[in-house]
This record gives C-alpha cells, sequence and structure tokens, in this order.
C-alpha cells in the first residue's frame, strides 16, 4: 500500500491538500504515481489562475496515459512548482515533497471540510483496488 | 470482445513477479514490472526478456508452400535459405495492411509465418482463405515465444546453450537446446538491440523463462513489459500495427516500401502498391522530434500554418534519446527531414520538426 500521510486531506480523484497557514498546497498521491507509472509531462497552471474544485487545474502525462488533475478546492494560484514541468519524474520520486504542484488561496472555506481524511483516503484506494 | 482474456504460459510468473497486467489484443499482459523507463534502460544496458508468446505463429508445408507464401506476402520469400527469417506483409487487394509478420524457412518445403497477437484469428483466416495451396496449421496455442534482448543477451543465451550463437546471423535462425529446452533459436527482435527470439513448446516456457531469469542475474537480466516494448521499437522507428499501420495503410506510404519485391510474380495487392510506387505515396510515415516537452499521441493532428497536413500515429518521451518523438503520417510535401509542422495537443499547437529516423542507432547484429 502507497503511503498515505496523516497530516493531509484527499480527494477521490488522487489529489492531497496541505493546510499552510490561509493557503493550501496541492498534488498528487503516491498511489496516483504508482497508477500513472512513469511521469514525462506535467502542466501547471500560471500563478493568478482560477481554479475550481472538482475540475481540472493541469495535465500530467506518464510513458501510457493522460491524466487531468483535478482541484481539491476552489482558489486563486499564489503559486507553482515551476521546477516541476523540467523535471517531471520528481512526481514519481517524492510525491508529497518536492513533487507539489500548485498553491491555491481557498476562495471557499467550507470545500476544505469536505475533503477526505487520511484514513478515508485509504479505505477508498483500497475499496478501488477490488 | 467479451470474450475472456488469453493467458499465456507465462502468467503466473508475471503476477507473481508483482507485474501490472493490462489487456492487449485479446491478451492479459504484464505492461510494466518495475517501471517502463527503467525496464528500457535495462534493455539498452544490459538484458531484458519479454514474453512474447501471446503472437501467433503458422506453418505452411508441402510441396505448394513457396508458391502460397508467395502468393500471400509482398516481400521475396523465393530466396531464402533454410534457417533464414524475412520481414514482410499480408496486404488486401487494396493495398492496405492485413498484417505485418517475419517468415520462417525452416525446411526446403516448410514455412512458418509469425503474426501479431491481436490479428490472428484474423490472419488465419485470410491465408487459409487465400493460399493457392500449401498445408496451413495454426500452432499458436502451442507456441510460446521469449524475446532476449540488450547487448548481454549473446552472452545469456550462449551461456545456457552448446550450440555456437555467436554463428547465428541477424535475421537467421537455428534449432538448439537452451537451458535443456528444445528452442528456435532466431537472431531477431523489435528493440533495435542485439538479441534472439527463442521459440519453444508452450509447456516449457515457464522453465526456460525461470532459467533466464535465474541464469541471467550476473548480466542484470530483467523482466521487461510491453510498455517498454512500445518506447524501445518507438525509437528504432519500427511500425506496430493497429498504430502506424493497418487496413487503410499501405506498406509504401508507411516506408516499408523495401518489403514489397514487384518483380517477384504476383502477389495480393501487387497491382495497387505498383501505382502508389509509380505515382509516389502521397503521404508519408515520418519520425518528429517535438521542440519541446509535449507528448504527441496516437491520433493527434499534425499541422503546417495552421492547416491539416497529417496525423500522429505513435508517441512518446523516448528514454534513451531523451527527446518527446513521434511517428506521423505527413503530405509528402511537408515529409522532408528538416520540415518544421506542429502537432495539436489539447486545442494548442506544439512546435515539432521531421527528423531522421531511426532515433536511437541501431545495435542489432549486422
Amino acid at each position: 500500500m502507497a503511503s498515505v500521510p496523516a497530516e493531509l486531506k484527499y480527494t477521490k480523484e488522487h489529489e492531497w491538500a496541505k493546510r499552510e497557514g490561509d493557503r493550501i498546497r496541492i498534488g498528487i498521491t503516491a498511489y496516483a504515481q504508482e497508477q500513472l507509472g512513469d511521469v514525462v509531462f506535467v502542466e501547471l497552471p500560471k500563478v493568478g489562475a482560477k481554479v475550481t474544485a472538482h475540475q481540472a487545474f493541469g495535465v500530467v502525462e506518464s510513458v501510457k496515459a493522460v491524466s487531468d488533475l483535478f482541484a481539491p478546492v476552489s482558489g486563486e494560484v499564489v503559486e507553482t512548482n515551476a521546477e516541476l514541468p523540467q523535471k517531471p519524474e520528481t512526481v514519481n520520486k517524492d510525491p508529497y515533497g518536492k513533487g507539489w504542484m500548485i498553491v491555491v488561496k481557498p476562495s471557499n472555506a467550507g470545500e476544505w471540510d469536505q475533503l477526505l481524511s487520511a484514513e478515508q483516503y485509504e479505505k477508498f484506494v483500497a475499496e478501488a483496488a477490488h | 470482445m467479451n470474450s475472456p482474456l488469453k493467458r499465456t504460459p507465462l502468467h503466473d510468473a508475471h503476477v507473481k513477479a508483482g507485474a501490472r497486467m493490462v489487456p492487449f489484443g485479446g491478451w492479459d499482459m504484464p505492461v510494466q514490472y518495475t517501471g517502463i523507463v527503467e525496464e528500457h534502460r535495462a534493455v539498452r544496458a544490459a538484458v531484458g526478456l519479454f514474453d512474447v508468446s501471446h503472437m501467433g505463429e503458422f506453418e505452411v508445408d508441402g510441396p505448394r508452400a513457396l508458391e502460397a507464401v508467395q502468393s500471400l506476402t509482398t516481400n521475396d520469400a523465393s530466396g531464402l535459405d533454410i534457417g533464414q527469417v524475412q520481414y514482410s506483409a499480408l496486404c488486401y487487394p487494396d493495398g492496405g495492411i492485413v498484417d505485418d509478420l517475419t517468415v520462417y524457412r525452416l525446411a526446403a518445403d516448410r514455412y512458418m509465418l509469425t503474426v501479431n497477437a491481436g490479428n490472428i484469428d484474423k490472419d488465419w483466416d485470410w491465408v487459409t482463405s487465400h493460399a493457392p495451396g500449401g498445408r496451413w496449421r495454426n500452432v499458436s496455442a502451442e507456441t510460446a515465444l521469449i524475446a532476449v534482448q540488450g547487448p548481454k543477451a549473446e552472452r545469456l543465451v550462449g551461456r545456457l546453450t552448446d550450440r555456437d550463437v555467436t554463428a547465428i546471423d541477424y535475421y537467421r535462425f537455428a534449432p538448439g537446446a537452451v537451458a535443456g529446452v528444445r528452442t528456435l533459436i532466431s537472431r531477431t527482435g523489435y528493440t533495435g538491440e542485439d538479441g534472439f527470439e527463442l521459440y519453444v513448446a508452450a509447456g516449457d516456457a515457464a522453465r526456460l523463462w525461470a532459467a533466464l531469469l535465474e541464469r541471467g542475474r550476473e548480466d542484470g537480466v530483467a523482466p521487461i513489459g510491453l510498455g517498454a516494448r512500445d518506447t524501445l521499437r518507438l525509437e528504432m522507428r519500427y511500425a506496430l500495427y493497429g498504430n502506424d499501420i493497418d487496413a487503410t495503410t499501405n506498406p509504401i506510404e508507411a516506408g516499408l516500401g523495401w518489403i514489397v519485391k514487384l518483380g517477384k510474380g504476383p502477389f495480393i495487392g501487387r497491382d495497387v502498391l505498383e501505382k502508389v510506387r509509380a505515382a509516389g505515396p502521397a503521404r508519408r510515415l515520418v519520425g518528429l522530434e517535438m521542440a519541446e516537452r509535449a507528448v504527441a499521441r496516437h491520433g493527434y493532428p499534425v499541422v503546417k500554418d495552421g492547416a491539416p497536413i497529417g496525423v500522429v500515429t505513435s508517441g512518446s518521451y523516448g528514454p534513451s534519446v531523451d527527446r518527446y518523438i513521434a511517428m506521423a503520417y505527413v503530405a509528402t510535401p511537408h515529409a522532408g527531414v528538416g520540415t518544421d509542422v506542429g502537432v495539436e495537443i489539447r486545442g494548442q499547437v506544439k512546435p515539432a520538426r521531421v527528423v531522421k529516423t531511426p532515433f536511437h542507432p541501431s545495435r542489432t547484429k549486422k
């Protein structure tokens, strides 16, 4: 089972979200990168772009597949991982660390509470595997 | 297409090794074991094992066997020695491709055709309904096929057999015992590396696979899934049936004119292919290199000055060339090496250039 850090929140689309003061850092989970395989391309929005919960904010491609990245929460992009498009393999190596994707200033505080806990996400992944 | 997926004799070995299994051409096949890029590099640097038992094998024998092969295939099999292999194609009367295949001359009056897994039933119907003669046998189910590919393949296979495999030239084969298993040892492959394809009885496949893994440890051997098989062949610009060639493409536009021998006598598709060759194909299968990080995939449009000029047939990141590469049919006026084109990816045009192929230098035995 891929690691699921207890302090993060998750979506059913396999993104993680981490609260940092009034901002939220976003990436994809270890399970997601395992399922994708070798990531060879990452496309992220620009700083200032608006993202909407459950809607695509970017694209990640592995050798075999193209996947949309879905925003866990709505808000404005205040930071992006500029190194990631140059080093897409970082998503595989360190999905919860250097493989982060964007930081969002959320516009709807209620959305955070809709996200899955680590325990809920783990259960969701285990069920999806069957 | 709801019939259950077929399994090769090595299916259990793949599952036990932790491979990720996916449906491919009606078969449950390993797409990767540890990761596509790592597996790709293992083949280029050392040696990899591929289970390609899903591929089909037909045998034809009898006094009219050669005549049958000649009338069905585009290449000229009349000059093949016993022990020689030839790359060829089956075509429809309109020049479209039924399948690409290899032809083995097993004996004076006996040939084997190795065909793509997803095409076995279609090809079997085609050859048996169009061959002028010969006794045909579909031996696909009883035949397993293991490809051993990479710079250390000769060392590994050589260590497991008393036959001098260094004496088997490219596109030649010989019988021999490998790890005690009766094998047809063929110096062929689909990776651009030196190596062999080992044809064995289905019941012997697991024993040979295990021996190759065990005895190949010192060579850095690794099992390789279909994912890396695809990136390896793409770097060599080898066509994949269903992606780059199919019933709607002809061998000449696909860059396979070298396997179309118009002078050998009549064969299915000959008349149309003669016209295509005389007039020149309207489009050509070319290699593209993306100018920036961008994955061109099957079906994406190729454009020039805003107008469509072609379509991508295969594309990926190429781990050995460290570039984003693709194969595409491009209208002949734009197919020259060095031509700047664009590939439309999710509505955005990404710059690309027609380049010389193979993308990665071939290291097959000469």
